[in-house]
This record gives C-alpha cells, structure tokens and sequence, in this order.
C-alpha cells in the first residue's frame, strides 16, 4: 500500500520535464536485423522450446532438399538429435548436396537475410534465407555455444573444410573459429551442420518425427534418416529416384506490384533505360507493352532506371493496371504430380494399411496478381486409420510440411467449408473437419507461397487459391466416393461369387456323400443364379517391387462370349514382357493403356489373364481398375464400363438377344420372430 | 433304433435327396417352410390349440442366406444322421460348437442352431427330441404328491416328489416321453404351474400342496419344452385340471399362452405341448384393483407387448381383450408376491382358495 505522504505530493513535483529532442537521439541507435529478430524471436516461430527444436531443424532440412534439388542430386539426409541435459539438445543435419564453397560458409550461416533472391523468384522451399542463420543465432544465444559446420564440395582433389560460427548480433556478421581443413573420408559432397539449442523434444502431431515423416511423403525422391535422443534410429527410404523437374526461375511479373518493389527493381537495375528496364526485367512485357506503357504514364523510356522519381514509378504502375499484360509463365512451378503424392502416402503410410488412396489430383497452375500457383490434393481412406475422430490433415506448401497453426490455414478452411458427408464422410451438420478414417492431402506450390506470419506456418487465403483448393478436394473426394460405391457394390456381388464358388460346391458334396451319389454338375444351377461374366482380380504381392496380377474371367452365362478388357498400366513397370505374352493380348499405347482379347469363351469355363509388374511404381496400380467393352452392362460383374472418354475406339456394345433375367434378389420373408418364446 | 428315430432320418435323408435331386437337375434349391410368425397362426379346432396356417416363406440358394441355411441343413441332417446311429445325443449348445468344423454352415450364433433345429421340425414333421438333440436342463421343478419313474444311471426308478426330492422338487428332464418317463398321478387333484420361484417356495413352505392335494410345477420363466410336455401329458392322461399362477404383467400373459395355447416359435408341435383347458389364476388386472395391490408402472416396452397381444389371435377373447385393456387403462403392473402386502399367510389362506374356487378347481 502506498503511503499518504506519497499521494499528497503536490502535482508540480511529479510532473517530469519533457525529453528534448537531443536527448532521445543519445538514446536512440541502429538496431541490426539481427537485433531485431533477437528481440522478436516468435515471429521466426522460435516461441516455443519443443517448436524451437523443430524449426531449427526444418530450416536446415528444407535447406538441404533445396541445394540437392538444385544440383540434381538425389537427397540422402540424416538428422540426429543428441540431448545432453535437461533443455539443451545437440542437433546434427547431414546431407549429400553439392557443399558449399569456403568463402561462402560463414556468411550462409552467420548472416541473417544473406542469399535472399529479391529479384529472380521460384518456387522454393526456404523462400526467404532468413531460416538456418536464424537457428545458428537462437542456439548462439540460448546455449552460448557456437554452431559447427562442416562442408566439401565435389572434385577429387577437394578438401572438407570446417569451422565454429557465431552471430555477431550488433552487426549481423559471422565470426568463425576453429577453422580447420581436412580429408572428409567416404564423402564425395555434402554439408553437416551441428549446432546446440534449448529446446524441448516431444512426439505427436507436431514432432520433429512427423515433421520428417511429412517430409518424406511430399518428397519421395529423399531419403531421410532420422536418430531420436534415445537413440531410436528411423528411416524413411526413397520411394522413386525420379528428381522432381527443377523449378525455373521468373521474373517478376508486374500485376500486383507495389511501389516500393518498383523502386527497389529500378534501383537495382542492370538496365540502361527505363524502356530496356521494363521489357527485360519482367516477365511477358514486350515491346509494344513497353511502348503503351510509356505513352501512358508520359516516362522517359531513354533515362536511366536508376534516375527513376516517385512519381514517374507511380505513373508506371497505373499505367500497368491499365494495359492487359499475360498472365505469368506456370511452367516456372514444379508440382509432386498425381503418380508421386500417391507413392509418397503409399511408402509412408503402409503401416497403417489403408484400404483406399484416393488418385490425387493435381491442378493446372492458376496465376493472381503476377503469382502463379498450383494446387495438389489427395486423400487415404480406411485401413487403420482411426474412423472416429477428426479426419487428419497434411498440409504443405511448396513441398515443405505445416504443423502449426491449422486452423488459420487456407487449406482447413477450404476443406471446412466442404459438405464431406456427400463424399462418404461424416461432418456435423456439413461445416467444419470431417470425422472418418482419412487422410487428407493438400499441398500449395508457387513462386511465392502467401503465408499468414513471416513463421510460415499457415497458408494466406484469397478467393483464388481457395477456390482451387475446393476444386482439388472435390475431384478427389469423388474418386473417394466412388470407390466407396465400387466397394459397396463389390461386397454386394461378391455374396452371389461366394454362393456359387464355395456354397453351392459344398452342399453338392455333402449331400452326395450323405446319399452315397456321385457330385451332381453344377454348371447350370450356377449359371442360372449368376447369368454373368464375372471378373475377378487378384493381386499377388511378390517383395517390394514386383506384383503379380491376375484377371480371372468365369462366364457364368449359357451362351459363348466374346469382348475385350481394358486396363491403364503403369508403362514404366513392364519391363518384362509378362503382359505381352498372354494370349488374350491385344496392344498397349504409349499411355500404358492396355487391351486384352477374350474370344469365344464357352459357358461354365474360366480363362485368366497375368501379368507382372515391376519397379517402384509396381505397387500403385489398383487392379480393381478394370474395364470392358462389348457386352451389356448387365451381364458383367466385376469391372466397369469402359468411359467414352477412355481414348481408345471401343467396340460397339451389342443387345444381347439371349435370355437374360432380370435381378430378383428380393429378401426372404422375415421371419418375424415373437416375443413369447422359450 | 426305434420307430420314431427311423422316421426322423427317413425325413432327414428325404430333405437332403430334395436338395440334392434341384443341383443335380439344374434347379436353383430352394425350400418352402411355413411363415412363423403371429401373421400365420391358426385355431386347430381338432386339438383346440393354435397351429401354422398356410402361409408359406421361400428360402432359395439365390441369396446368401437361403444358400448357407440349406447347407446348414444338409450338414445338420448329417450330423443328425450319426448321432442316431451311433446312439449319441447332443445338447443344442453342443451342436453350435460342433458346427465350427462346417466351414460355410458354422453357426455363428446359438439362435442360429436353435432356428435350424426347429426348422428341421417344421420341415420333417418330427421332434427335436427324435433328432437327438437336446436342450440345456431348463431349471423346472415339480412338487406334490405323485410318482415319476425314469430313467437314471441306475435304471428306471420310481420317486415321489414329496419323499423322495429335495426342497427345490423333482428337477424335470428334457425328455418326458412315455418310453422314459412314467407317471402316476397319485393323489393328486390339480396341477398349478408358477412363474416365480418365490412363489413356489411360498407355497411348499406354507404346506400348500399337501393341503389341497395340488402338484406345483416351477416354470421358471418361459417354460421349456419337456415343462409344458409335461403338463399336457398330466392333464390328457390322468384328467388333471391344470391352472396357472403368474405375475400380473404382459410377459407373464404370455407365459400363460404358450403353456394354454402354444408358443409361435414352436406352433407346428402346439398339438403336443399346450394345454387348451389350463387356466389362469392370476395375477389379473382386476386382481390388482380387486385386491389393492402394490404396483409398478408400465414402462413402454410393456405397453408395446400389450398392444401386441390385442392383435394376436391366441388372446382374441373377451376375459384376455377386457384384462389387456383395464390394464391398458390403469397403466399399472403388479407381481405375485406383492400378495405378501397382507402377510405371509395370505396367498394360500385368502387367494389362492378364493380364486381356485371362484375356477370350480376346489
């Protein structure tokens, strides 16, 4: 409690003289960038000890896949977490990129914002080079100690060179030490950074060992290996040693430039007119655009870049919105592809035994204000996946997981608004995050991925992109949904298969035996309960990339049938020439879409169709995927109508004359049963 | 093997050959059984019991459950057809477990091979009993002054069931035929079947039975096949008036139907398992307001089954169609041993004698 003497100072005396100008300017002083991020950690996302771990770690690891993507080299990391007390945790991420030079070393980890491309942009996954500097200096300034380097470059002669770096917060300098040259043996190139930090480790949906496993799925041309700090030891293998095309660089397209970024272009400019500034350092401005362009704002074209004022950039920029500039190049984006996100799931989440992957969807590029982006989705249904709680989301943006922030992300949002119950998911009253046994997939990729905070951690929505997303879920939803239906349908028709091929035969048996008389033939009282063709596929599994597949066709009708099935394979597993030699073998095009024969096939017969698959992508053909062509609808059972749009001149589907009759399976009477029984 | 069990495999084998004669002709199988339902329950004016009427369900092998119940079938006359000759029974739970070697036909759960059995009843016009199988012992008692003789490890014996049975009575067998089980009536005057074990051990200790010369069977529940055989061979061959004492709610109705009437589940042997002369003592609607006793309501299911036994043909008379809806109306229920509300006593002094003479049983 305050004393009465202090309350009754006279106000005069409280009153303090205001600080003269002079005075605060002794006060006030630069305040480096680094200083700055020192002071406001959580907006790197260093606001926790246990994400502090893993954000240090996804910049390190983003910045690995991004060096090796760029040398083409196929990514091989190890990430080693070591806890040495309490907080404190040394950490170790090794990869196989090309190394870097060792002039370069201090300042690609001791200088914050260093590297930054202001001027190219691509689709990247660091996007801003702010990230592994930023993990040096918080290990610098939680623990003191310095972080480790080590790096070599190719070449037979090259050495490895090494050395400790601390950030010199005041001026955003490296200082190193301990420098050191060696012979890295049995490393042909690659870079190691070791650095020290508190932090805290947990497992769960946002652990450094989700944040890899998510890593592996979007990239499965990587492999990943992970130590824990008990020493458990995870690998996510490769999948595909096909690299993802390289992302080209652009330049920046002029919609939705501000002005700021206008003067900064100019001011860069290797240009020497304005005219020569405009057409070259942006993309799809030509020569007439030039001209228009200058017309209309009244600029110079002839004057230098660098002389341009505030008001001509102004000029320029409304002069922009007013001419019709093309949309940017979407080839600049290198998105995972259907093929690939469904072995990356596959490899990653075979644990969990999932009945159904989804065919994802990949969008064609869309481009807003001078951005082109690209949206992918795709969904894992049943298994062991839980069925009774919240669907589980995957959200990445430019190949790189998010774990934070979900509910602020556009990708949540889009698949909130969502009505999932028309696509076999459950969802309350048709808003929010679906109930089910699913997975769902959503990755952005652009030159320039809008993020909500400078944490990366959420994706910014705008009616474009959200509006793209919806699109992607949606087609992938119904690919959902009709599996769902096929499965239905299956299990449905598979009752009268297993009637006909396990039922009828026993009862047969028994009966004769009890009669002591011959097996009657059940030929006709099968084909009189099926009157069908039935296909039925089986997949036999042989190690991790081959697959044996077999269609057995049984002509349960009483009449000869002659049709053609059709199946899409994947091209690059037929090596071998299986599916060649069968003799119901008609041709296969360049797009693995196959065709197959059946020619006069002869009631109560079966013939089968095999073939092997083989390679990485043997796994990722759903053999339930099998169509036909020349027969009534109705008279098959087990493959689906070849599509019009299949692409290929299917036969003219002819009535059969014979006797087809029609379904009735009505229910047996129920049997009601009373209650008043013994 | 004697007549009866010829018989049961003759229809056995006749089944099987049905089957067998539709695959071998190229014929979808399929069955014709009668509907078991109330739907399909008739007045045998012959033996004054309810019967199956013409209405018939289909069972075909085009459904997967027409095609397993008929392999069931084939399996289960099999089975059958070993048990007899190699002079083995089987209790129905037994049947159950054997049935997890029949690929296809296992059952899957024991109403399934209890369903099947009397399936094969309707079907062959014989008795569970013929096909050797036999149900769990049911927990039925009898108590009064009269003789069993039946069989025993130690040959047939004669017992009487106040001298020679514990407190509880003689415990009844699943198999109450004449060539195993004789009776002589004894003294006795009347047959009264009880619901409650309470009730039942009420009455033997208030020295009941030797008062009256009454027998008292224990039905435990929904009484078993053997109880209700048991009280219909009492009445048809020794004249024995037979009553029925149970609480006063719908299940207990019930109870009374299928020892009066037959049971739905085993209508197509109503001839030799209900009584059509028993009658009903009580507890009554009118008893409850007669003799103000202590109630429960009806919950919803009770009133459910009530309203279920308006529309069923076994209760269309003026005594039941007047008791179902004054208790429709009161919304009550009562048990047999809320009797007790006026002392121990009052059942056998008051009541019972009231009401047994109200029937002209005394």
């Amino acid at each position: 409690m305050p004393s009465d003497s202090e309350n009754k100072k006279p106000a005069s005396t409280t009153k303090k003289k205001a600080p003269t100008a002079e005075q605060m300017a002794a006060k006030q002083q630069e305040i480096s960038v680094t200083e700055f991020f020192e002071k406001n950690k959580q907006i790197l996302g260093f606001d926790s000890r246990s994400k502090s771990l893993l954000m240090g770690i996804k910049e390190a690891v983003d910045n690995s896949l991004d060096a090796c993507e760029e040398a083409n080299i196929l990514p091989d990391i190890e990430v080693r977490i070591d806890k040495i007390d309490d907080e404190d945790y040394h950490i170790s991420i090794e990869d196989n990129g090309p190394g870097i030079v060792y002039r370069m070393i201090p300042n690609v980890f001791g200088r914050l914002l260093y590297g930054s491309r202001f001027h190219a942009l691509r689709q990247s996954r660091g996007q801003q080079g702010i990230g592994i500097s930023a993990t040096v200096m918080y290990g610098n300034i939680t623990t003191g100690k310095p972080a480790h380097v080590v790096s070599k470059i190719e070449g037979e002669f090259e050495m490895a060179n090494e050395m400790d770096i601390v950030i010199d917060t005041k001026k955003n300098r490296p200082i190193t030490s301990n420098e050191n040259v060696f012979k890295w043996e049995g490393k042909d190139h690659g870079t190691r950074i070791e650095y020290t930090i508190k932090g805290r480790y947990i497992t769960g949906k946002q652990s450094v060992f989700e944040y890899l496993k998510n890593t592996a799925i979007v990239n499965p041309h990587a492999q990943i290996t992970f130590h824990d700090p008990e020493g458990k030891k995870y690998v996510f293998e490769r999948a595909t040693d096909i690299m993802p095309p390289r992302p080209k660089e652009i330049k920046p397209h002029p919609e939705g430039m501000e002005i700021g970024d206008l003067l900064k272009y100019s001011s860069n400019s290797a240009q020497k007119t304005v005219a020569a500034f405009l057409k070259n350092d942006f993309s799809r401005i030509t020569d007439r655009l030039t001209k228009e362009i200058l017309d209309i704002s009244k600029v110079d074209g002839s004057k230098s870049p660098g002389k341009l004022t505030r008001e001509e950039a102004i000029a320029i920029l409304d002069a922009i919105k007013q001419v019709k500039i093309m949309a940017p190049p979407t080839d600049c984006l290198s998105p995972i592809g259907d093929t690939l996100i469904k072995k990356g799931l596959m490899h990653v989440l075979d644990g969990l035994r999932p009945e159904y992957y989804a065919t994802p969807v990949t969008r064609s590029p869309k481009a807003v204000n001078g951005n082109p982006f690209v949206v992918e989705a795709g969904i894992v249904y049943g298994g062991d996946i839980p069925s009774d709680s919240q669907v589980q989301i995957l959200r990445f943006a430019n190949r790189v997981p998010l774990l934070y922030q979900q509910g602020a992300c556009a990708i949540t949002k889009a698949i909130s608004e969502m009505d999932w119950r028309r696509y076999g998911l459950e969802q309350r009253g048709g808003k929010g995050i679906p109930f089910g046994p699913a997975i769902i997939l959503v990755h952005v990729a652009s030159t320039k991925v809008p993020f909500t905070s400078e944490g990366k951690e959420a994706v910014a929505g705008f009616p474009e992109l959200q509006s793209e997303i919806g699109l992607a879920l949606r087609l992938c939803a119904r690919n959902l949904k009709s599996h769902l239906n096929k499965m239905e349908r299956k299990n449905k028709t598979h009752a009268k298969f297993e009637i006909v091929q396990e039922i009828l035969p026993d009862m047969a048996k028994k009966a004769a035996e009890h009669l002591g008389r011959p097996v009657p033939n059940l030929d006709r009282t099968i084909t009189r309960i099926m009157n069908v063709v039935w296909i039925e596929p089986s997949v036999k599994k042989d190690g991790k990339s081959k697959r044996t597949v077999t269609y057995t066709v049984y002509n349960y009708t009483s009449t000869v049938r002659t049709f053609r099935l059709h199946a899409q394979l994947p091209k690059e597993c037929l090596k071998d020439l299986s599916v060649y030699s069968s003799p119901y073998f008609l041709d296969i095009n360049d797009e693995g879409k196959a065709n197959w024969e059946i020619k006069d096939i002869q009631p109560s017969t079966n013939v089968s169709i095999t073939f092997d698959l083989t390679g990485d992508m043997a796994d990722t053909f759903d053999a339930d995927d099998i169509y036909f062509s020349g027969l009534n609808p109705v008279m098959v059972m087990g493959a689906e109508m070849l599509p019009g749009d299949w692409g290929i001149k299917g036969m003219e589907i002819v009535e059969s004359a014979d006797d087809y009759v029609a379904d009735d399976d009505e229910k047996e009477e129920e049997e009601d049963e009373d209650l008043d029984d013994e | 093997m004697n007549e009866r069990q010829q018989k049961a495999l003759d229809s056995l084998t006749g089944v099987v050959e049905g089957i067998y004669d539709q695959l071998d002709g190229g014929d979808i199988p399929a069955m014709e059984l009668p509907l078991r339902s109330k739907k399909n329950i008739e007045f045998d004016s012959r033996h004054s019991v309810w019967t199956y009427g013409d209405l018939k369900t289909s069972r075909t092998a085009k459904t997967v459950n027409g095609a397993v119940m008929m392999l069931r079938t084939v399996y289960t006359s099999d089975f059958i057809n070993d048990m007899i000759r190699d002079s083995k029974s089987s209790t129905l739970r037994e049947m159950y477990y054997i049935s997890e070697g029949w690929n296809n036909a296992k059952f899957h759960s024991q109403d399934e091979s209890n369903l099947l059995a009397e399936d094969l009843e309707t079907i062959t016009g014989c008795m569970r009993e013929d096909f050797k199988l036999r149900p769990e012992e049911s927990g039925a008692h009898v108590y009064g002054d009269l003789n069993f003789t039946t069989m025993t490890k130690k040959g047939m014996k004669t017992m009487n069931c106040i001298d020679d049975v514990s407190e509880a009575g003689f415990a009844v067998p699943y198999k109450v035929e004449e060539d195993t089980f004789q009776i002589d009536p004894g003294n006795t005057k009347f047959i009264m079947a009880i619901e409650t074990g309470g009730m039942y051990a009420r009455l033997i200790e208030n020295g009941f039975p030797e008062k009256y010369d009454c027998a008292l069977v224990h039905l435990s529940g929904q009484p078993a096949r053997s109880t209700r055989r048991l009280i219909k061979r009492l009445n048809e061959e020794y004249d024995l008036p037979v009553t029925v004492f149970t609480d006063g709610d719908p299940w207990s109705f019930r109870i009374f139907a299928s020892v009066a009437y037959g049971a739905i589940k085993t209508a197509h042997i109503s001839e030799y398992l209900a009584t059509p002369t028993a009658q009903f003592i009580g507890v009554t609607a009118s008893d409850i307001l007669n003799y103000s006793l202590p109630t429960d309501k009806l919950n919803d299911k009770d009133i459910g089954a009530l309203n279920a036994e308006l529309s069923d043909p076994r209760f269309a008379d003026e005594f039941w169609v007047t008791e179902i809806q004054t208790m429709l109306e009161m919304k009550k229920k009562s048990e047999q041993q809320a009797l007790a509300k006026y002392g121990l006593d009052y059942v056998t002094d008051t009541y019972l004698p009231e009401k047994l003479t109200d029937m002209g049983v005394l």
